[in-house]
């Protein structure tokens, strides 16, 4: 990423213009968040961030991504092993159907599973005869969340193995190795930071998630509130510091996962740089 | 061949069947249950028809205008070495890590007519949050990754010695820009705007929490069908979620399709 030293007044106006955009549409409205947060004092912030509403919601926003994102890993793993070490009919549909989840909108995926676990299907009404609550309750809340965050592993995955290329995982299999131990000591050595890359992606999203989980949730305080649908409650009842308290954390943890990305991408980065590469085999 | 086939294509469909097409086919089981006549009413119904235009004229304008942006952003951020550039590259990241109600709650704030930037507008009498050009805003927020992240390597590609060839060649720095980097970058850009215009005409937490959300004028569709479920019309707002779901799939697919043409011609030249 190494550029030349702007060297004409046209050079720096187009950085200018490209910071001022960066400023008012990122930088001001991150800053934003934590002034507002901090409005009415430290101690007030302390105050919300320790109410019984807000630790409930932040539990419930670890819970699901807890459950979802291990189990979104996965899958990323089991279908990007799928799709780039063998020839099969039907990968191209299987590779675009995992992608429904990105142009699903959330609303829509919320509302699938509101069906799908309400009293309007048969499995609905299997779960209610049987007093299994999932619609307005966590376990839609997880549902939701998985559907989600489904893609993300596997999408990085996919290139990533493809261009390591099939040689070294053929020369394990010669030398006897079996799935298990190509996987764990070939495949995963060579794709680990781009893995936990895309866990933190997921993370972040299951995090953040809104729309799914607002269909779904019934938004039920200290029961079915996560962050993001406590910071709208709390906007929505004018309690403005505390809306931004939520949001604060929720930004931190944003913060967080950008640093780790560069992390991330770093280290995946001089881990391929190491590697020795033959010409990129496909899969 | 490798071992494992059985197990990681058994777990791949039975999970992608159980998470991802049930629920999706559900909807469509019980929207089928509808007759014609309840199915287009509610999809038809005016404040219905008044969510399509915003939501789609917002989506348009967003991506159009975030193409731009984000176009300057990767170029400035490929081609020249300035103070704060990692900062800059880095910060591209943050509208997929901010949770889209956060990025809403704290835009809206930000450009409210007493906010830090929305006051210069209302000074001038433009209204930004609580109207048209706040969804506006929200979708550009949104998508200013999916441009970044998909220009910024190929104009990372293309450095240096394409231009060289072109200047030598006589081509003045516009020519070189219009005739050579351009036609370059032009299949990553469309890709990168379909996928910011697929996300836009979805986009919920972001919009709802700046739009004002006035019926007949800011009302986008994710919206309609969050309001129709609150008054527990679940057929009408099953309707509006299948009229979303097809167009948004009939997208994905198109996308998809075109990419995968596309990138075969690239790479038999």
């Amino acid at each position: 990423m190494s550029g030349q030293k702007p060297d004409s007044v046209g050079q720096w106006l187009l950085i200018g213009l490209g910071v001022v955009f960066a400023i008012v549409l990122l930088v001001l409205p991150l800053a934003l968040i934590f002034t507002m947060a901090l409005g009415d004092g430290l101690a007030a912030m302390w105050s919300n961030l320790t109410e019984d509403y807000m630790l409930h919601a932040i539990g419930l926003t670890v819970l699901a991504a807890v459950v979802a994102v291990p189990v979104n890993i996965l899958f990323g793993i089991m279908l990007a092993w799928c799709i780039t070490h063998y020839e099969f009919k039907g990968k191209k549909l299987l590779q675009a159907l995992v992608n429904i989840p990105y142009a699903t909108s959330p609303v829509v995926a919320g509302f699938c599973y509101l069906i799908l676990f309400g009293r309007e299907s048969a499995l609905g009404q299997w779960l209610s005869a049987n007093d299994i609550q999932v619609v307005f309750a966590w376990p839609a809340i997880i549902s939701v969340t998985l559907f989600v965050t489904s893609p993300y592993v596997a999408r990085i995955l996919i290139p990533l193995i493809r261009a390591q290329g099939l040689d070294e995982e053929v020369t394990a299999l010669t030398l006897g190795a079996n799935g298990w131990q190509i996987f764990t000591k070939v495949t995963l050595p060579n794709i680990k930071w781009g893995l936990l890359y895309g866990a933190v992606l997921s993370n972040a999203r299951a995090v953040g998630e809104y729309g799914a989980v607002a269909v779904v949730s019934g938004t039920i305080m200290n029961q079915t509130l996560t962050l993001p649908l406590l910071v709208d409650q709390l906007n929505n009842d004018y309690k403005v510091a505390a809306a931004f308290t939520a949001a604060s954390v929720l930004a931190l943890m944003a913060l967080i996962t950008l640093v780790l990305k560069i992390l991330m991408e770093w280290l995946q980065k001089r881990k391929e740089a190491r590697h020795i590469q033959p010409v990129p085999g496909r899969g | 061949m490798l071992p494992g086939f059985g197990p990681t294509f058994g777990f791949s469909v039975l999970y992608i069947s159980l998470i991802i097409l049930v629920p999706l086919s559900t909807l469509l089981v019980y929207v089928s249950g509808m007759t014609w006549a309840e199915y287009w009413g509610a999809i038809t119904d005016p404040r219905v028809l008044s969510s399509y235009r915003v939501t789609i004229l917002g989506a348009l304008y967003s991506t159009i205008l975030v193409c731009v942006i984000g176009f300057l952003f990767a170029w400035i951020i490929t081609r020249y070495d300035f103070p704060g550039k990692r900062l800059l590259d880095s910060l591209m990241d943050l509208p997929f890590a901010l949770p889209t109600a956060v990025a809403g709650l704290t835009l809206s704030a930000l450009f409210a007519p007493s906010g830090w930037i929305g006051q210069w507008f209302a000074a001038m009498d433009i209204k930004i949050a609580y109207a048209f050009p706040g969804i506006v805003l929200a979708m550009i927020f949104t998508s200013i990754p999916f441009i970044v992240r998909s220009v910024q390597p190929v104009l990372e590609d293309l450095k240096g010695e394409y231009e060289e060839a072109a200047s030598m060649l006589g081509a003045n720095k516009w020519q070189t820009f219009s005739r050579v980097l351009f036609p370059a970058v032009r299949p990553a850009l469309i890709a990168g705007a379909s996928q910011a215009f697929i996300r836009s005409l979805g986009e919920f937490g972001a919009v709802i929490m700046i739009a004002g959300n006035i019926p007949f004028e800011t009302e986008v569709t994710s919206l309609m069908l969050f309001v129709r479920l609150q008054e527990f019309n679940y057929q009408a707002a099953a309707a509006i979620a299948s009229v979303v779901l097809i167009a948004s799939l009939l997208l994905l697919f198109v996308l998809q399709w075109w990419q995968s043409n596309f990138l075969d011609k690239y790479e038999d030249k």
